[in-house]
């Protein structure tokens, strides 16, 4: 037996070209559907498990999907905004507790969530370093966040612009880390925490900059009356909130009115859940309330009903690939007649032969094998990264 | 050594025959086979091999008839008893020299490979002048090299019989007698008999007896009839 498998190696190495097209064809074949698998698994598990977690969002009329994946996985599709005052009403209606959410800006390609103290305690997030954020300008970083930046309290992060080209758009702002969470093992890992009002500062909703009635620069001012001053454009805003800058923001108008992109609602109870649900089903209502799971659920059997016909496609590739092997196989052993003559002549049985094609095909087949397999197990490792990628976004 | 008597084979398709009605060959002898390209030279010797399976007659080599012999029988006979130096070689491209020469051990059982079949071999191939080129694939050989790994395997398992069918065909004058010496020295190591084929008749005077296919009597359709010469 070992001679065969000797034999066989000696032809297999020679003709690496050859070996090497059979052991990819057959590697991918076998790889193919069972990587799906495991992809479809894992996504499975990622998606359902936060999607039952949260009862139910409250979020713009649109897309549900976009408004649930923006809610609990910070996705890069921001839905339509609503506003404060969506929060306000769950409040005032007794039944759940709203948790506003501004998940809409990114800062080193993590996204910026604004949100409350309440969102920490209803996800279970716990600060492994440093402190909770307390005051305008703060934040929290994910446990993977702070990996990938290396990022520890003390340090600052710049939120990102929503477009470059956006030359009068609003400026960066320099947020400054308090702290680290511990690792959840979730989206909340991936993402940067502020203040719902930090992330309004971001947008430019709010504010800091010289005080008009300390300077007398004529040309910083455009209007000036008992109640109010009108600044130029040439006013220096703050794009830091420090200890001495901090008490120069400030908001405009009534903050029932600023922007969330959702608010996730954790009722009472399940009677206070599907109450708060009847009052969305008016027509007149311009927002609409989800339940995360059934979304999910239906994306769930969207991406089951492409897989089966990824299944099928890659089932009638496999036969094809299959077919195409055992024609290589049948096509060399043509070509390898006066090989075989020879071998024979030598003195050796059909049996030998047999043996000698079984171990080329077996040397083959585990080469494929263990190729897979590698390819399974990094697949397998990076999972719930490429889910993210692929999948969440 | 080689007994035939009333031979007859034809391939199954063409019009060649071969029909030996009487010959022998003495144990130890040197036997060059000359005649022309087509004559059956080739033929006789896949017959004595047992490769061939006559249609009629007997053939005994060492006091075992071949042609009763069960396909099993004469494959197990040929590989303990006899060396066959190829007309084209027969070399697997995908081995090197060395495992060329051991292929033999390795696809049967009637064979034993083991340290001292490898260390022959090692000295078969020098005293060859293939004693450096032991780990050069043979599609890499030139056409006198492959000759003469070729002959190292045929000699390796130190058969009673040597088959040599042009076995000095591709090698210069020195490579021929170098090569002669080494066939009739394992001929006389061996107490083995030697049949070959040549074309080659600078060489035939050092052989102790020849057959002419020339001489053989034609008979109808292009039969061929040979005779002790």
């Amino acid at each position: 037996m070992f001679n065969s498998f000797y034999i066989a190696w000696k032809y297999i190495t020679y003709n690496k070209m050859k070996t090497a097209t059979l052991v990819a064809c057959i590697t991918l074949i076998s790889f193919l559907p069972m990587a799906l698998q495991l992809l479809l698994n894992e996504s499975e598990k990622q998606l359902m498990s936060r999607a039952v977690s949260t009862h139910l969002i409250v979020g713009a009329k649109g897309s549900a999907l976009d408004l649930v994946m923006n809610t609990i996985y910070f996705g890069d599709e921001v839905p339509e905004l609503i506003t404060m005052e969506a929060s306000g009403q769950i409040m005032e209606s007794g039944f759940a507790l709203p948790i506003p959410l501004y998940a809409r800006f990114k800062t080193r390609g993590s996204p910026i969530v604004g949100t409350n103290l309440d969102y920490f305690e209803f996800r279970d997030l716990q600060v492994a370093e440093g402190r909770q954020i307390a005051v305008l300008g703060d934040c929290v970083v994910g446990a993977k966040v702070s990996e990938r930046l290396d990022l520890n309290p003390g340090d600052s992060l710049v939120s990102s612009p929503e477009s470059l080209f956006d030359l009068a758009g609003i400026y960066p702002l320099k947020m400054k880390v308090v702290g680290v969470l511990e690792k959840s093992h979730t989206s909340d890992d991936l993402a940067v925490f502020v203040d719902l009002k930090t992330a309004w500062v971001i947008q430019g909703l709010g504010h800091g900059h010289q005080d008009l009635t300390q300077l007398n620069d004529p040309t910083l001012v455009l209007k000036k009356t008992e109640s109010n001053v009108a600044a130029t454009a040439k006013l220096y805003h703050y794009q830091e909130i420090t200890k001495n800058t901090i008490d120069s923001f400030h908001f405009h108008g009534d903050l029932s009115a600023y922007p969330v992109t959702a608010v996730i609602v954790v009722p009472q109870d399940s009677k206070s859940g599907t109450l708060l649900q009847g009052r969305y089903l008016q027509k007149e209502e311009i927002h609409q309330i989800v339940k995360p799971q059934e979304v999910i659920e239906g994306l769930l059997q969207n991406i089951f009903r492409i897989k089966n016909v990824l299944d099928t496609v890659i089932s009638v590739v496999a036969i094809a690939t299959i077919m195409a092997i055992v024609l290589v196989f049948a096509l060399s052993l043509r070509l390898r007649q006066r090989e075989i003559q020879t071998i024979f002549k030598l003195g050796c049985r059909k049996a030998t032969v047999v043996r000698l094609v079984s171990a080329e095909i077996f040397i083959i087949v585990l080469t494929s094998g263990v190729l897979c397999g590698a390819m399974i197990f990094l697949v397998n490792s990076y999972s719930h990264e490429l889910v993210r990628r692929l999948v969440i976004r | 050594m080689i007994t035939i008597r009333g031979l007859e084979f034809h391939y199954p398709t063409g019009e060649f025959n071969l029909n030996i009605p009487d010959f022998s060959v003495t144990k130890g002898s040197k036997v060059a086979v000359i005649g022309p390209s087509g004559s059956g030279k080739t033929t006789l010797l896949n017959l004595i091999a047992g490769i061939f399976t006559p249609l009629r007659g007997s053939l005994v080599v060492d006091a075992t008839t071949v042609s009763e012999l069960p396909d099993t029988g004469r494959r197990d006979f040929r590989v303990s008893n006899i060396g066959f130096v190829f007309q084209d070689f027969e070399l697997l491209y995908y081995l090197n020299v060395l495992d060329n020469i051991l292929h033999p051990y390795r696809i049967t059982n009637a064979l034993s490979l083991n340290r001292d079949v490898r260390s022959r071999a090692a000295v078969l191939a020098q005293q060859m002048g293939i004693g450096t080129m032991l780990k050069r694939h043979a599609s890499d050989l030139s056409h006198g090299e492959k000759q003469r790994a070729a002959i190292c395997r045929a000699l390796l398992p130190q058969p009673k019989l040597i088959l040599a069918d042009e076995a000095t065909g591709n090698l210069d004058p020195d490579n021929k007698s170098r090569i002669l010496d080494l066939l009739f020295q394992a001929v006389e190591d061996h107490d083995a008999t030697l049949l070959a084929v040549t074309h080659d008749y600078e060489l035939l005077k050092r052989f102790n007896r020849i057959i002419d296919f020339r001489d053989f009597q034609q008979t109808e359709h292009n039969c061929h009839q040979i005779q002790n010469v």
